[in-house]
């Protein structure tokens, strides 16, 4: 039986390189997948949790969190097809029409 | 007290009348702007003071017959907490003895008007004016009923603050004309700004009372302070007497506080007539009467008063000797006049002072009046005088000067009588009125007190003594100017008020002869406080013998050898420096200037330059510039940079969890 804290380690790892993907990339795209993987480090912090203290409630929650990701993503890239045809660019840093 | 419960058979519910007549002529005139002749606006307004003067006689007849104090509620104004203040009418012996000169010369002074405004838009190149006056004139009547109708200091307050508002509107008339262009504004603003000293006493006065008494309702304070049921120090009653004083000497330009109305004559000669002469400037002397059961509480008040009168009907008799604007000399007579009678009201003989106040009101209305009709006479004359004549002076003609008239007699007629019998009551020659009140207050300060005789006689001499100069200057000898060479009479609406006053000038002594007393058993109504004048046959023939020679001394000077064109005064080359002083006022618009005025320049220089815009402003300007700067530095942050956003929002998470982790 692995330890959960390996679990949590990975997950910690995994949401660290998300957060960074998030940070540093300018592609939106890529911005989005980053995310997933945080998303998926908090899955793999339920799911571990849920088995360690034999509880449904975190298997269930991630669900949720997968439906409501794949919602996001939907819209997400709507919202960038979008931009793109307006813009013929994505890049996050063009954006910046609302600073002033 | 409710309505129904007036005496029957009497007149009492017209009371409000008299203030809303002048106030329908008013709003009359208003409408009737720019859209009606000067005839229209002119009578309109007479007969709106017209018609209030005979609610007031029909108010005077009631009073005949029922002379108790009656009091007309008309409407509740104030109803805080305790105070309680309803706008109610008071009709007693005294306040229909006001509203009857009030509305009865305030009407001549009307009819006058029609035709001295006439000349006068003319004269000063704004015919469009001439209904504005009326409505002004209308105005001021409404506001002195109000004041002398009131039954509660609060009331007063109003008409006094209305009358104030009037006098400023009309002094300020020409308000573009003047020395230097705003010579009639500034005369005005001192006027308003000066009798905001006295409305600060009045008010004070009006707390004072509020505190003692607990209300502001002359018949619970006056039946509270007879009855001497009153709960405060001496001190106290006598702080509340001196600030009702400064009121006083605001109001009715007394020692300090007169010096605005010698330039309040800056206004039209009607508005210096019926303002500063007849009526406004009276109040204070009828606030004082009313006031005397608030007087009676502190001996000392009742003193200082009749100081402060007695003071000023002597400097400003002396002013008076050495003025050469017709007017000027008129204003400081009348300031001289109003002493007496604030002298008279101080001692306690309330009803001498009111008689003076009426006979007054007779004489020297007419006295303006008739100056009014001799200064158009000589501006008509200058205006058709030979050009090159008045072209080679060089400087501007001031129709006003004495020492531009002389001759005047011949020339104008029916001035020339009317001016003197008003000078000759001035003066206090019997049988004139004006001999019986002065002689009244005379006797009274004899039985009383000496100083104040002293002061009031040596100002009777004086007072002789410069009507007779005025009276030779301007209307004997020959003309000293083209301009009065080519004098001609006024037209008959002017003369004709001028009789009528003359009239009375010459019976109001009958209003409260000795013996018979009439005024003084009227007014003994309201004032309970009322005096009886015992007959003196030795102060009557004091004030008899210094008429006689104020007046020969006069002649002595002036009608023996009569002033020759651009010759000096010849009192000038008696007195010297002393003249100088009496010619420039004992310099106390300038001594004022360096005690109060510099120094309140100066004072608001200092807030408004270091402190307003240095201190408030820095202040002000302070907490923008930091804003800003720490907006600089904020402002960097906003990027626009959505992934530095997400990494502040990471920073944010991390920082949050880190402390509940943590703690």
């Amino acid at each position: 039986m692995v330890p959960l804290s390996y679990y949590l380690a990975l997950s910690a790892i995994m949401f660290i390189l998300g957060t960074f993907g998030v940070v540093s990339r300018r592609n939106p795209i890529v911005m989005f997948m980053s995310l997933e993987l945080m998303f998926n480090a908090a899955n793999l912090a339920f799911v571990a949790f849920a088995r360690y203290y034999n509880m449904l409630n975190g298997q269930i929650f991630v669900f949720f969190v997968m439906v409501v990701a794949a919602a996001e993503v939907a819209v997400g890239l709507a919202l960038i097809v979008v931009i793109f045809r307006n813009r013929h660019n994505i890049d996050v840093d063009e954006m910046n029409t609302l600073k002033e | 007290m409710e309505l129904s419960s007036l005496p029957a058979g009497t007149y009492f519910n017209l009371v409000p009348w008299v203030v809303f007549f002048p106030l329908i002529g008013l709003v009359l005139n208003l409408i009737l702007t720019n859209r009606a002749s000067e005839k229209v606006y002119g009578i309109i307004a007479s007969l709106a003071s017209g018609v209030s003067f005979i609610i007031a006689s029909l108010l005077l007849l009631s009073l005949n017959k029922h002379p108790e104090a009656v009091v007309v509620p008309f409407a509740e104004w104030i109803n805080v907490g305790n105070l309680y203040i309803q706008w109610a009418f008071r009709v007693d012996t005294l306040s229909v003895t006001m509203m009857m000169v009030v509305a009865g010369v305030g009407t001549l002074i009307h009819v006058y008007s029609i035709g001295y405004m006439h000349e006068d838009v003319r004269i000063q190149g704004d015919p469009s004016r001439y209904s504005r006056f009326f409505i002004f004139l209308n105005l001021f009547i409404v506001m002195m009923m109000v004041l002398v109708s009131a039954e509660s200091y609060l009331m007063t307050f109003v008409g006094w603050e209305g009358v104030g508002l009037c006098s400023y509107l009309l002094i300020g008339f020409w308000f573009e004309k003047g020395k230097d262009g705003d010579g009639n504004a500034i005369a005005a603003k001192k006027a308003f700004l000066t009798n905001r000293i006295g409305d600060f006493g009045f008010i004070t006065a009006m707390f004072l009372m509020f505190g003692i008494f607990g209300s502001l309702d002359f018949s619970t304070i006056f039946t509270a302070a007879r009855a001497g049921a009153v709960d405060a120090a001496p001190w106290i009653l006598l702080a509340l007497n001196l600030f009702l004083l400064l009121a006083v000497t605001g109001k009715s330009a007394q020692v300090p506080l007169f010096v605005w109305l010698p330039d309040a004559m800056a206004g039209p000669t009607p508005v210096s007539a019926l303002i500063h002469a007849a009526t406004m400037v009276t109040a204070g002397v009828y606030l004082v009467a009313r006031s005397s059961p608030l007087f009676a509480l502190h001996p000392a008040a009742g003193t200082v008063v009749a100081v402060i009168g007695a003071v000023t009907a002597l400097f400003a008799a002396t002013i008076a000797l050495g003025q050469y604007d017709i007017k000027k000399v008129l204003a400081y007579s009348t300031i001289s006049q109003l002493g007496f009678m604030v002298a008279a009201v101080g001692m306690g003989a309330y009803v001498a002072g009111i008689f003076h106040l009426v006979t007054h009101a007779f004489f020297k209305a007419l006295l303006f009046l008739s100056s009014g009709s001799v200064i158009q006479g000589v501006e008509f004359g200058h205006h058709h005088a030979p050009h090159d004549a008045h072209a080679s002076h060089g400087e501007e003609f001031d129709p006003q000067d004495m020492r531009n008239m002389g001759g005047l007699r011949i020339r104008m007629k029916t001035t020339f009588w009317v001016y003197l019998i008003g000078a000759l009551a001035l003066a206090g020659i019997p049988p004139l009125a004006g001999f019986f009140s002065k002689d009244e207050i005379l006797t009274y300060a004899s039985e009383h007190n000496p100083l104040v005789l002293v002061m009031l006689v040596t100002a009777a001499f004086l007072t002789a003594f410069y009507m007779g100069r005025q009276v030779w200057l301007v209307f004997f000898g020959h003309p000293r100017s083209d301009a009065a060479e080519g004098a001609k009479e006024s037209s008959a609406v002017m003369t004709i008020p001028l009789i009528i006053l003359a009239a009375l000038s010459i019976v109001g002594g009958a209003l409260n002869l000795p013996k018979i007393e009439l005024l003084g058993h009227w007014l003994e109504h309201t004032i309970l406080e009322a005096h009886h004048v015992t007959f003196s046959m030795v102060v009557a023939g004091i004030s008899v013998a210094v008429a006689l020679g104020g007046i020969l001394f006069a002649w002595f000077f002036y009608g023996r050898k009569p002033l020759s064109v651009s010759q000096a005064d010849p009192l000038a080359r008696l007195l010297g420096p002393l003249f100088k002083a009496f010619e420039r006022k004992w310099w106390v618009d300038e001594i004022y200037d360096v005690i109060f005025l510099t120094p309140y320049k100066d004072t608001s220089q200092l807030l408004a330059q270091p402190v307003d815009q240095g201190l408030v402003d820095g202040a002000v300007n302070g907490m923008g510039k930091l804003t800003s700067v720490f907006s600089r530095v904020f402002r960097a942050m906003q990027n626009g940079r959505v992934r530095v956003y997400a990494l502040y929002m990471m920073i944010g998470v991390a920082a949050i969890m880190g402390y509940l982790i943590l703690r």
